[in-house]
């Protein structure tokens, strides 16, 4: 299967089930390959997971490369590395994507300074095209397009790596759409048996405690995120308060995480979780890019914020330019009448 | 083998524009950067590596070397860490650095750290907030050939050769044990870094490195030659040194544009999608009216 222009998906899985990321990588690299005419292959480390492969062809791949090992069993740094730096020499994949989870940005650097390839964090877009080199004077057909916010979301940067193969990319969680599995799909899964030196092992993991989040911003239908307009973690109560009436999940911009008004698993953007409510309320959030970049696709925009210039303003489709910390309990009082 | 001296201990800090406090005069007229604009401060995560090796020298003895790279003007981090108590601090500076991707960066950074000669722990922050990739730590410590724990903690254990570190992962927290010499990558709830020493401060305000020098010699008349300066600085150990391509053995080629794989292909000024905006009164009877016409249209239950 290799064609010399094949995508790779590097398959988190932790205790036996996929990472969604990595199924969402998996729907979008089907759609490049598309372009490409080329196949789409999924990397997958584990000891005694065969479910798992086909559960990946299911959502789009032509074939599994499935190391089973029990060294494998629990993620580590330098076995998982050994795998897959190894597994890219040997084949030359042309792209490989990896989710930015906390594993895949352990990994995916390791493994590009291994195999000494580009990589480009926290993409929000990918796509297929030309690049003319003027420094060169020659252009680099069908080269993966990494887009991503930069300088403090004032720009939206293309990176591309015309050269030093593969080219690779980190895509957080929710930027593409998971594809709905087809359990008659058909490929090929290939079991490859590693083998490990000493110094792959030096690391042991003593303890692993892993804690459901509480938050499941992908999956709610609206959501309340506050910004650092919101000015204190106090006002943040008004917040789920409306959630709450709502139905809905409280989210936050970096910068409210930042303040520290709320936990990281609630910020919403480039480098936090990308969602697609009903419902968007963005209140005290002025709208920087990467901020943007993970809400523009909400079905509705409700805008609340003091400066009538600000960025979320534009892509808002009802705005109030008032404070927050005063709209919001008016929002919650409305609702209370509505519904007695 | 760690020596009777203590740990031997690399922390790699980056000088970075303060993406968090951006404003409008940032871009240009023209849509480009304006990066005279942006005040260059201590990358965060960064103070706090350093603040973990600290620790770790308070606890356990050691030494302490902070290096940056970066343009001239990143002399100012060292001066700051040298504040906060590094031992030894380095100035990675060459022209041919200049357009660096990670890879190229971690490159250069594990030359330089190879120069100092056998060391026990690398100390780096988790990201940069100019970049938030997260990538020259695991790659430094590959070039290093040695063992990585991004997302440190919390150092729980430190026995002669062994480390045992909590991580902060997203979704919960995992500790591993590792043998050194291994790189961490520090996350910021690890610690509160502590403020620059005032005694420290008067200590080695004067540090400097030989670009600083013309500047010097116009404040103290009492130098006469950049040499005379030199040598009373190197007596004092405030020289801060500086190091080049050349300096740490590097291969030209894979350093700056041309050891770079990844190329900015363009940059878009951020265009904002134009929708149909509707504008509600902050009144109570604005919010009702919005109220209804979302239940009316099926956005709310």
């Amino acid at each position: 299967m290799t064609d010399g222009r094949d995508i790779w998906v590097f398959i988190e899985q932790q205790d036996g089930k996929i990472a969604d990321t990595s199924l969402e990588l998996v729907g979008k690299a089907s759609e490049l390959a598309r372009t490409l005419g080329s196949h789409v292959g999924g990397v997958l480390c584990g000891y005694q997971v065969e479910a798992l492969p086909q559960q990946v062809i299911e959502h789009g791949a032509d074939f599994v490369l499935w190391a089973d090992h029990p060294e494998l069993e629990y993620y580590r740094t330098l076995p998982y590395a050994r795998v897959l730096s190894q597994l890219i020499r040997e084949r030359a994949p042309y792209v490989v994507l990896i989710g930015a989870t906390p594993l895949g940005r352990d990994l995916a650097p390791r493994v590009a300074s291994a195999v000494r390839a580009g990589l480009t964090a926290d993409c929000t877009d990918l796509q297929i095209g030309d690049y003319y080199s003027r420094r060169e004077g020659k252009t680099y057909k069908d080269l993966l397009f990494q887009i991503r916010p930069a300088f403090g979301g004032n720009l939206i940067a293309t990176i591309v790596n015309p050269v030093m193969h593969p080219q690779m990319a980190t895509v957080r969680e929710g930027v593409f759409r998971k594809p709905q599995p087809d359990p008659a799909r058909q490929g090929v899964i290939e079991r490859i048996h590693p083998s490990f030196e000493k110094e792959d092992l030096v690391m042991q993991v003593l303890s692993r405690e892993s804690r459901e989040s509480s938050v499941n911003l992908k999956e709610a239908p609206v959501i309340v995120a506050g910004g650092a307009g919101m000015g204190s973690k106090e006002n943040f109560q008004l917040l789920y308060e409306l959630a709450n009436l709502l139905g809905g999940e409280v989210g936050a911009s970096r910068a409210a995480v930042d303040a520290g008004f709320i936990s990281r698993e609630h910020q919403v953007g480039q480098t936090g979780t990308t969602v697609r409510p009903r419902l968007y309320i963005a209140a005290g959030i002025s709208g920087a890019v990467q901020h943007r970049a993970g809400m523009s696709e909400s079905n509705k925009i409700i805008a609340i914020n003091t400066d009538p210039n600000a960025p979320i303003m534009q892509i808002a489709h009802y705005k109030i330019i008032g404070d927050a910390k005063e709209v919001i309990p008016l929002m919650i009082k409305a609702l209370r009448e509505k519904t007695r | 083998m760690v020596s009777e001296k203590g740990y031997r201990m690399v922390v790699l800090v980056k000088q970075v524009p303060d993406t968090r406090h951006l404003s409008g005069e940032v871009m240009k007229p023209d849509g480009t950067v304006n990066r005279a604009a942006l005040p260059a401060i201590f990358n965060p995560e960064d103070l706090n590596a350093l603040e973990m090796a600290l620790q770790v020298r308070d606890e356990k003895g050691g030494h302490i070397t902070v290096i940056t790279m970066g343009p001239p003007s990143a002399a100012e981090v060292l001066r700051d860490s040298l504040y906060r108590g590094a031992d030894q601090v380095i100035l990675l500076t060459d022209r041919r650095f200049a357009g660096s991707d990670t890879l190229a960066t971690s490159y250069a950074l594990s030359c330089a750290v190879k120069r100092l000669g056998p060391i026990d722990l690398v100390f780096c922050g988790r990201q940069a907030i100019d970049g938030d990739t997260a990538q020259v730590g695991p790659q430094t410590a590959e070039k290093l050939g040695i063992p990585q724990i991004t997302y440190a903690e919390r150092i729980v254990q430190l026995e002669k050769d062994e480390i045992v570190v909590m991580r902060a992962l997203e979704h919960g927290r995992e500790m591993v044990r590792c043998s050194l010499p291994c790189l961490l990558t520090v996350v910021a709830s690890a610690n509160r870094p502590r403020p620059p020493s005032a005694r420290r401060r008067i200590e080695y305000k004067l540090a400097a490195a030989p670009h600083e020098y013309p500047a010097l010699l116009q404040k103290w008349s009492e130098f006469e030659s950049e040499a005379q300066l030199d040598s009373f600085l190197g007596a004092r150990g405030l020289r801060i040194p500086v190091w080049t391509v050349d300096d740490i053995g590097a291969d030209p080629d894979k350093v700056g544009l041309a050891g770079s794989p990844t190329q900015v292909y363009k940059i878009n000024m951020v265009v904002l999608e134009k929708s149909e905006t509707k504008e509600i009164p902050p009144t109570r009877d604005g919010i009702v009216a919005l109220v209804q016409e979302l239940v009316q249209e099926y956005i709310i239950g």
